[in-house]
């Protein structure tokens, strides 16, 4: 039961999959249907069986009942955006994933519309060694996509996460800890997973006009719906 | 006049306290002699400085959408500017026809809006209701109240101009159509049609505007002859021709009398021909052409220097008007430092008139939008922004951030003329050693003139919050006048 509405599910599904499928969203910023889930967004909380969880890590199961679209939730993931906003360097107006990132979209989605926290303002350098991509850690949401799709897909382990709380950060599998003297490649699946604007390919910046983009046209949460993988013989 | 050209004795110099400037707020120094005359005027302005450390080390593709935010009135000009300056790094030394008209309709959306908007909110209540007018009344609405056929008629110029900026650029504010290269749009048959349709009003009103502004000139004409005047070097682009030309040219600057000083310097030369002075006192540099060293080299730019330093204005009723301009008074109006609002209402029709013409083209629909070459490390981009002319210089890494990047602002090229301009006034209004509302009045009258990016100039609409200090030959404060 997801919202007072029951949800089918084949076993081996999350909470969260089982909801994409069935047509119902749960806001989501680190999971990524190709991908094992992560569990560290938090953003997919919901209220399982009285207990707040990260839907993306939960099974699902017969009997669940699951709150997730409540005014409470709806605070809980405002305020987690609010606070992935603070902790890096999200500045929209001027950046080129504009209408194509996640979070914004997200942030759009939930009626973020104020910072509610000091800004960290971190001073991370970028790392423009790569001949075709670059870094801005500044952007980074720590949601170890790009990990997973360079461990899972690419086979190259080029991303990896260190330190802990505040100081946890990105690096890369080089002695120099520069992306240009790694094995990553511009066609790798790491370069198109991030959901923000923390790793991008160089010199297509605003190409596509802002108002033709991804975000621009429908907002996440249908995006989500219709990029969820269904069991065959159902459709979106 | 420089201050270095000052004889030492009886002068005293200040270096102004970062913490004493009055955030917002334009301040002004007046120092006076020994005899107790108004030496030297100071206008200090909070520029943004420590922009150009912010660019270094970021993308050279994200620094024309990032440098928006230099203005807040003219972000347009900066975000073409520094497109040109990145078009010679990605090698496009020619645009396509479609991005070179896109990028020129976009320039003169925004020519019209700012003139449109410094003019009939700024500019005119000064002007219709008097330097020393009520202070309450001298904006926009005190304009609608009396004239409210001219009210209108300026808010939906500048209205026009926004809905070019909105469809060129993607949206009214930072927006993003200019690319390294070319554009990211075109426009539809559609838009062009619509936007269309409003240019034949707007043409005529701005014709009507200039027609206002010679009245007034007609109505005033020793006031408006001698007010915050003096002989001043002009400098702009023109184009190859001697056309006037906003979006590219190449340098011009000539002498009061009308000599050239410096022609046909392609922009990617400037550095070799206009050098900058830092003094002591000021956060904003004070920029002069090299031959002529700081003290007589110092030059004008803006719609005043723009209309009186090209042969002709490649629009009909905006060369009428030019011609016209020039022959009023003996060509006084033409030197008159409240010329700047005739020369500027000028713009504005021939802002219009282009609009409309490109407006026609079919190259605005077309496809081809980007071009490329061989890449380079260095690019300079210079245009004629609303205030004048903007160079943006950057210089680019091989792994495609920026390494150094310089910026020359209109405002920065005006800052010596503004200086001497409030001395002008100050001069001639001031009362003994007293400072008076009205003395503060004419200043800003004198200043507006320039139509500055003083962040102050956008923060009130109609007043200008100005903070006024009478220093004497000893260095003491004598006098000070505030007003928020
Ligand atoms: S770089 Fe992007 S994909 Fe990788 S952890 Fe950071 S936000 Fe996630
Ligand atoms: S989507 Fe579940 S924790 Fe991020």
């Amino acid at each position: 039961m997801l919202d007072g509405a029951p949800v089918p599910f084949e076993p081996g599904q999350t909470v969260l999959q089982a909801a994409l499928a069935a047509d119902r969203y749960i806001p989501h910023l680190c999971y990524h249907p190709e991908f094992r889930p992560h569990g560290s967004c938090k953003l997919c909380t919901a209220s399982v069986g009285g207990r707040l969880v990260a839907t993306c890590t939960t099974p699902a199961e017969a009997g669940l009942v699951v709150d997730s679209e409540t005014p409470q939730l709806r605070d809980v993931r405002r305020t987690l955006v609010q606070m992935l906003f603070a902790e890096g360097n999200h500045f929209c107006p001027s950046c080129e994933k504009s209408g194509n990132c996640q979070l914004q979209a997200q942030g759009s989605d939930l009626g973020v519309t104020t910072a509610g926290f000091r800004h960290l303002y971190p001073d991370r350098p970028i790392d423009a060694s790569h001949p075709d991509a670059w870094i801005d850690f500044n952007r980074c949401v720590l949601c170890e996509l790009c990990v997973r799709a360079s461990d899972e897909v690419d086979g190259k382990h080029v991303f990896a996460l260190a330190g802990r709380g505040l100081t946890k950060h990105l690096i890369v599998n080089a002695p120099s800890n520069r992306l240009g003297d790694t094995t990553f490649a511009a066609s790798d699946e790491a370069m198109q997973v991030c959901p923000v604007g923390a790793i991008l390919p160089k010199r297509v910046g605003f190409a596509v006009p802002i108002g033709s983009r991804r975000y621009d046209q429908r907002p996440v949460s249908a995006q989500a719906l219709d990029d969820a993988p269904r069991p065959a013989g159902r459709s979106p | 006049m420089t201050e270095s050209a000052l004889p030492e004795g009886g002068l005293r110099r200040v270096a102004i306290d970062p913490l004493s400037r009055v955030e917002g707020h334009g301040k002004v120094t007046l120092l006076l002699d020994e005899a107790g005359i108004v030496r030297q005027a100071r206008l200090h302005i909070v520029e943004f400085r420590g922009f150009e450390k912010f660019i270094q080390g970021r993308p050279y593709w994200e620094v024309p959408v990032m440098v928006q935010r230099l203005c807040g009135i003219c972000p347009v000009s900066h975000h073409l500017a520094a497109s040109k300056a990145f078009d010679q790094v990605v090698g496009a030394t020619r645009l396509t026809p479609t991005a070179e008209k896109m990028r020129r309709l976009m320039h003169y959306g925004q020519m019209l809006q700012s003139h449109a908007l410094h003019f009939f909110h700024l500019a005119s209540p000064d002007l219709l209701f008097g330097f020393d007018s009520d202070a309450g009344r001298r904006n926009i609405v005190g304009v609608a109240a009396v004239h409210p056929e001219l009210a209108r008629r300026g808010i939906l110029l500048r209205k026009l101009g926004q809905e070019v900026i909105r469809m060129t650029a993607g949206k009214r504010i930072h927006g993003t159509g200019a690319v390294p290269g070319g554009v990211n749009r075109n426009l539809s048959r559609a838009d062009r049609a619509e936007l269309g349709a409003l240019v034949p009003d707007a043409i005529d009103w701005a014709g009507e505007a200039i027609g206002l502004v010679r009245s007034l000139f007609e109505a005033n004409l020793p006031l408006y002859r001698e007010f915050a005047t003096f002989p001043a070097n002009r400098l702009s682009l023109v184009r190859a021709d001697g056309a006037m030309d906003l979006y590219d040219g190449l340098i011009r600057a000539r002498s009061p009398q009308g000599e050239t000083l410096l022609d046909d310097v392609e922009c990617g030369e400037y550095w070799n021909y206009i050098l900058e002075e830092v003094r002591p006192w000021s956060y904003m540099k004070f920029p002069y052409l090299k031959a002529l060293g700081p003290e007589r080299g110092w030059y004008r730019v803006g719609p005043l220097s723009r209309v009186t330093n090209c042969d002709f204005i490649p629009s009909p009723r905006a060369e009428a008007a030019r011609r016209e301009f020039l022959a009023f008074d003996d060509g006084r109006a033409a030197r008159a430092t409240l010329g700047f609002h005739w020369a500027r209402m000028i713009e504005m029709l021939h802002a219009a008139e282009v609009i409309g013409e490109l407006l026609e083209d079919d190259d605005l629909s077309g496809t081809e939008l980007l071009a490329g070459g061989p890449r380079t490390a260095r690019g300079v981009g210079v245009i004629e922004a609303p205030r004048g002319t903007l160079i943006h210089h950057y210089r680019v890494g091989e792994d495609d951030m920026v390494v150094r990047c310089n910026l020359i602002v209109s405002t920065t090229h005006n800052n010596e003329s503004m200086n001497l301009a409030i001395r002008e006034v100050a001069r001639r209004f001031i009362d003994g050693r007293t400072l008076t509302e009205g003395l503060l009045n004419h200043i800003e009258v004198a200043i507006r003139a320039f139509d500055p990016c003083l962040s102050c100039a956008t923060h009130a609409l109609g007043q200008m919050p100005l903070a006024l200090e009478l220093l004497d030959a000893d260095g003491s404060v004598v006098g000070r006048l505030r007003r928020d």
